[in-house]
């Protein structure tokens, strides 16, 4: 016995300890492997001798073993033996082992369990100590189910180092083995209470832990912790409280208003800045959390943005690079929600993007990204393109380049004032090596070359350039991205090669042999955009008598192409060799002085229009048309798969013959939707429906009131060689000045006029953000339809235009008057701050309803007389009203001319169900008082009846919500419910206001009339000849006709006339009869069929509704007895 | 906090603490991933950086990057604290620290590391404590030795 006792001593002084181990790994750096191989070998002999201390040795060497990567999970048993050693060397090196290489699968764990307990019963308190610490790494459900309740005794144990240890090891116990929670959940919050500071820190860690995961369970310990929060001074403490209620906060909105005083104290006092940190990041939460659920009445218990706003900014400040990120993070969560007080620190922001740190700057752009307006884009542009240029590091420049791009295009560029500047932006970021963004680019180019049509002409003017250059692109470039971009010149050149000063020139450089370097996608535009000059020359050429130029033209392409032909891609040779076919036999023709420009032009004939998102879906299937039927037997899957759209900016496949997928199933189905999707993103023609859009119209309610004015630009619109951004900065600035210039004389002219002599002043005074105007305007093809459009007449609709946004609003409105209002409903707002002239314009086209009336007169004003002018309108020049005009809206317009409170109503109706009329009123007040307390006020009649809130009596006005100060005109809604559509109504009304002056308020009343026509209750509804027909030979329809005599107007001014006025559309024309058809919004059906000869036209109806028709035909004829 | 790094500048692990359950794969891959970025990062950049899902917390002291991933509400300067707390403990354990005492004593460093947090959380805040606990557990282990040495005394003789 003795004998063995030595023997494994003398073993042992030979065995490596742990630093032996160590220090032989670092003297074999070259056969590292091998040598500890070998420490293994002995490592694993040592572990089959019983001396403890030996595998103990083992174990510890193993450990270290284990964090270099190798694989020890196969001395798992022996780290179990060595943890039941009773000595705490080799327990605490036994746990450790296990803390780092158990896990939840190791099998030998179930072994644990015993010893486990037995240490953590020990009298020993570092036994237990060191036992807790390994359980809190290998804990599985198992141990915590099995220990939980010795575990939940050792948090009464009265040393506070294993309560604290047994407190914090509870929270691994709960997530392994929830159960425990329960009856655990009494001791822990004890011990928030508890004598000793760490246990009580340990409670408030896991409890904030809890309630981070399930905060509802714990809102009853709120008044605990706020007590805490209060007398605690322990910043790690306080940073958890403040952490566990920001996650109760949104559950108990009350909370809020407690916490807003102690945090605001801490953000004034504390020196910490992790606590500051905290404190802000939790009223950020705060706020976000209120303004994104409707609790709107607790908003306002938070505090401002602007404390922390105001903190973060010294952080940003600090010369700290961790504050500086952290506050530049934290802001950005303010963004969202106050997006006004960030934007004042701009020029902080600014300087954030020359800090010397990458990640500082990407913060900071995410930044700039929310904080862009109209008036700063371009400064912000340009200091970022600035840093583009300094930009070392593809990766930030790129970066840098798609932010650039992000900022400029978001919500459909709706900060971008001056497009001549942006594509001149887009061509200085051509210039960049290497990047990898050339497609982004290029869709940019695009984009706004195709929907902002005042942009063309400079547009292809820098597109030629960057042709003609095209070789400083690709000088250097091997595979390098940017020459995408050729791709859009190529395309924008061809496609609008009316605007190219000289189109030979292009044409040269578009079919030089370098071109054939460039990817085959590429070329093929070129080859096919050559064409498409080629067509403009020899249109420009007719008709000169000297034919030369277009010859040499045809001899060209004709020399240059066969380079194309020749193309291993079969796109460009396809391309190429039908072209040069094409161009050799036009030469032919030349050569017999054959005048052939407008048929090679007709080829490229027909311009590219933006089609709304959903305008396929306004487009009524024909009658027995089956759009799910197969036309032909179904083939199989795969087949109509393959027909996938092919996206412009892909690269060129080689296009071998793949084998077919006979099954295709769910999943590879779902992956080639996902990458038809992708490739149509790609696609620039193809218009994605952008779900923001219309949300931006809805939540910002000053955009349709931005006022566009068409401006003369005062920029030559070709700018020699490549254009630079920064003129236009400058340029943007004196055009803005000369525009604020041009408002003020404006105004101090209305002043002038109005020689009143206490008129009050209002100051332009800094422009806002409303002030600055456009200077092009882009197509923006987001809005929606109205759902009743379907009145396009059938030949347009596989062209559809839908161009809306231009709105002409000569008075902006203050930011506090403005409502949200539909953008179509908005186009008519021009015609309510319209002239004079245009009034009476109005009123003279419907006779009747000019219906002037002497009204009242005034007692303050006798010697004046208020004469009310009454027109109506049905519907504005259909050049304005494309995609509106549906919208079947009666318009009344009143007009008071009067010194004292003067007000325009601009009535328009809506009519959106059978039975609802929408009335909006727009109120002006044209005095230069202030008008309040206004009531709208309506004598109902059987048949009309103005919805009132329930609870108030048939004769209450409605009260205005709103008040009107001089000069400012707002709009209000009512609603009528009609009976009966059949025949037209007038209703009287009253609107009575209290004209407040600086010394007196009175009392002024005005009435008016609504008059609904029976032409107003129409929709026009486009009809088929076959659906007309049938419905004429039903036979159920009602006939009836009229006469109208010394009509002078051609034929189809008339038909124009009743479409336009009366809501018809035209079902079928020949020579000078046609027939046209339109429908109530109560499904009446109204077909009519119109005569001329001569100057006399005959009208036989019919309609289902007799009554309807006679006063509808009333209608017309009065349009007509004005001519 | 999930789990707590220190590695060297020439990207050698010297130590490592998961809070959460990893897979040993895992674990390697996650190691080596985030030693590549921090490693690459530039002296004068910010402590922070995302990365996956997590927040990522570093810092450098002399030759050996403390980094620590912590989940995203946590608070960042707050972990920095944490970093900076251990070193601080470490310092005061071997008396001015080195890379080398924690390379040949790292057993001794995790038992640091495990007396300050537990299972991811802050122990105990106060260093003097922590400092008490160590020191009395080392002498345990002592106590556990010295008999042992006489034993063995006795097996030679």
């Amino acid at each position: 016995m003795a004998l063995k006792i030595v023997k494994g001593s003398i073993d042992r002084m030979f065995d490596k300890n742990l630093q032996d181990l160590v220090r032989g790994i670092r003297n074999h750096k070259e056969d590292e492997a091998k040598y500890i191989s070998t420490c293994i070998d002995e490592i694993k002999q040592e572990l089959k001798q019983d001396n403890i201390a030996v595998k103990a040795n083992a174990v510890c060497k193993l450990t270290y073993l284990q964090m270099l990567g190798y694989d020890v999970s196969w001395a798992a048993f022996n780290i179990v033996e060595v943890m039941s050693s009773s000595k705490f060397t080799y327990k605490r090196i036994g746990y450790l082992a296990a803390s780092q290489c158990f896990h939840e699968n190791t099998d030998v764990i179930m072994l644990t369990t015993n010893q486990i307990r037995k240490d953590l019963s020990s009298p020993n308190q570092y036994d237990t100590g060191v036992a807790l610490t390994g359980l809190s790494c290998f804990v599985t459900p198992d141990l915590a189910r099995d220990l939980a309740n010795d575990i939940m005794t050792l948090m009464s144990h009265t040393k506070p180092y294993i309560r604290k240890k047994a407190v914090l090891i509870m929270y691994k116990v709960f997530l392994k083995y929830p159960e425990s929670l329960r009856p655990a959940f009494p001791r822990l919050k004890e011990k928030l209470e508890d004598p000793d500071p760490g246990v009580q820190s340990a409670a408030v860690n896991v409890i904030c832990e809890l309630a981070r995961r399930n905060p509802k369970n714990y809102l009853s310990l709120a008044p605990l912790f706020f007590k805490l929060m209060t007398s605690s001074t322990n910043n790690w403490v306080l940073i958890k409280i403040i952490k566990l209620f920001g996650a109760l906060t949104p559950l108990e909105p009350r909370l809020g208003k407690k916490l807003i005083e102690p945090l605001t104290n801490l953000i004034h006092s504390t020196s910490a800045m992790s606590l500051l940190y905290e404190c802000v990041n939790t009223v950020i939460a705060g706020q976000y959390s209120c303004s994104v659920g409707n609790t709107k009445s607790h908003s306002a218990q938070w505090p401002q943005p602007f404390l922390c706003v105001q903190k973060l900014r010294i952080l940003i400040e600090d010369s700290d690079q961790n504050l500086k990120y952290l506050g530049l993070l934290a802001m950005s969560k303010i963004l969202k929600t106050h997006p006004k007080s960030v934007q004042s620190h701009k020029d902080l922001i600014l300087q954030c993007l020359d800090d010397k740190d990458e990640s500082i700057r990407l913060r900071a752009l995410d930044l700039l990204y929310g904080m862009v307006s109209k008036k700063n884009l371009m400064e912000i542009v340009k200091k970022l393109m600035i840093h583009v240029d300094k930009a070392e590091g593809t990766t930030y420049r790129d970066e840098l380049l798609t932010k650039i791009i992000d900022i400029c295009s978001q919500s459909n560029y709706q900060y971008i004032t001056n497009f001549e500047w942006y594509i001149s932006i887009l061509v200085e970021l051509t210039r960049l090596e290497g990047t990898r963004h050339g497609h982004l680019i290029a869709s940019q180019m695009l984009d706004v070359a195709i929907r902002v049509k005042a942009i063309r002409a400079f547009a292809v003017a820098q597109m030629a350039t960057l042709l003609d250059n095209a070789h400083l692109l690709t000088g250097n470039m091997q595979r390098n991205g940017i020459c995408e971009v050729l791709y859009a010149s190529a395309w924008i050149c061809g496609e609008f090669s009316e605007h190219l000063e000289n189109p030979m020139q292009t044409l040269e450089a578009m079919l030089r042999p370098k071109v054939a370097t460039l990817p085959g996608h590429i070329q093929a535009v070129y080859v096919q955009n050559a064409a498409k000059l080629f067509a403009t020359i020899l249109k420009n050429q007719e008709g000169n008598t000297d034919s030369t130029t277009a010859q040499e033209t045809s001899q060209l392409m004709i020399d240059r192409l066969p380079l194309f032909v020749q193309s291993a891609n079969l796109e460009v040779q396809e391309r190429a060799s039908c072209i040069l076919q094409l161009v050799k036999y036009i030469q032919k023709l030349q050569q017999k002085d054959v005048e052939i420009a407008e048929e090679v032009s007709a080829l490229f004939a027909g311009e590219l229009n933006p089609v709304a998102p959903k305008a396929q879906k306004k487009v009524p299937v024909p009658e027995g048309l089956d759009l799910d039927a197969w036309i032909n037997e179904p083939p199989s899957e795969s087949e109509s798969e393959d027909e996938q759209p092919k996206a412009i900016f892909t690269k060129e496949e080689p296009k071998h013959s793949r084998p077919r997928h006979t099954e295709v199933d769910e999943k590879e189905l779902a992956r080639r939707r996902e990458a038809r999707k992708q490739e149509q993103a790609n696609n620039p023609f193809y218009i994605k429906a952008s779900p923001s859009s219309q949300k931006v119209y809805q939540d910002a309610p000053g955009v349709e009131h931005i006022p566009v004015v068409q401006i003369d630009l005062s920029v030559p619109l070709k700018v020699p060689g490549l254009p630079m951004s920064d003129q236009y900065v400058k340029l943007e600035e004196e055009r803005r000045q000369k525009e604020r210039a041009e408002k003020k004389k404006k105004e101090k002219k209305k002043r002038k006029e109005k020689r009143s002599g206490r008129g009050r002043k209002h100051d332009s005074g800094p422009e806002s953000e409303e002030d600055i105007t456009p200077a092009h305007v882009v197509d923006i093809v987001t809005e929606e339809m109205p759902e009743d459009h379907n009145h396009l007449p059938s030949p347009y609709l596989s062209k559809v235009k839908i161009c809306i946004c231009i709105f002409y609003l000569s008075r902006p409105l203050a930011d506090s008057e403005k409502l949200p209002v539909r953008s179509h409903r908005a186009a008519g707002a021009p015609k309510s701050s319209a002239e004079d002239g245009e009034v009476e314009n109005a009123t003279s086209q419907e006779p009747k309803k000019k219906s002037s009336k002497e009204k009242r007169e005034k007692k303050k004003d006798k010697d004046r007389e208020r004469k009310v002018r009454f027109g109506c309108w049905k519907h504005f020049p259909p050049s304005e009203t494309d995609s509106w005009s549906a919208l079947n809206s009666l318009f009344f317009l009143f007009f008071f001319p009067l010194a004292l409170p003067t007000k325009v109503c601009d009535i328009q109706g809506n009519l959106q169900d059978g039975s609802q009329v929408v009335v909006s009123v727009i109120f002006e007040n044209k005095c230069e008082s202030f008008l309040k307390s206004m009531e709208f006020n309506v004598l109902d009649s059987l048949n009309s009846k103005l919805q009132r809130p329930e609870g108030s009596g048939p004769h209450d006005g409605l009260t205005v919500p709103f008040q009107l100060p001089p000069g400012v005109s707002n709009e209000a809604r009512f609603v009528f419910t009609v009976q009966s559509i059949v025949m037209p109504q007038k209703l009287k009304g009253t609107l009575t206001f209290i004209v407040k002056n600086e010394d007196s308020s009175t009392h002024e009343k005005l009435d008016f009339k609504l008059h609904f026509t029976c032409t107003s209750y129409l929709i026009t509804t486009p009809c088929y000849s076959d659906a007309f027909a049938k419905l004429l030979e039903s036979g159920d329809l009602k006939s009836s006709s009229v006469r109208l005599e010394g009509v002078n107007m051609p034929f189809h001014h008339l038909l124009a006339r009743i479409c336009f006025h009366h809501h018809f559309s035209v079902v079928e024309r020949i020579d000078s009869c046609a027939s046209m058809y339109s429908r109530s919004i109560q499904g009446h059906h109204v077909c009519l069929l119109v005569k001329t000869s001569g100057q006399t036209v005959s009208i036989d109806a019919k309609c289902d509704e007799p009554t309807l028709l006679g006063n509808v035909l009333d209608e017309i004829k009065q349009t007509f007895s004005q001519c | 906090m999930r789990f707590m790094l220190l590695f060297s500048r020439q990207g050698k692990l010297r130590l490592q603490k998961w809070y959460t359950a990893t897979a040993e794969r895992d674990k390697k891959k996650m190691v080596r991933e985030l030693m590549q970025i921090v490693l690459a990062r530039k002296p004068k950049m910010c402590s922070f950086l995302e990365w996956r899902d997590l927040k990522i917390v570093y810092k450098r002291y002399a030759s050996l990057y403390f980094c620590c991933a912590i989940e995203e509400q946590d608070n960042e300067l707050i972990t920095l604290e944490v970093i900076h707390r251990f070193v601080e403990l470490l310092d005061k354990y071997f008396g001015s620290v080195c890379e080398l005492d924690i390379i040949f004593n790292f057993e001794k460093a995790y038992f640091i590391l495990d007396e300050f947090l537990m299972g991811g959380e802050i122990q105990d805040t106060s260093k003097k404590s922590v400092l008490k606990a160590i020191e009395q557990a080392d002498l345990l282990q002592e106590e556990d030795e010295s008999p042992r040495s006489v034993l063995e005394e006795m097996g030679l003789a």
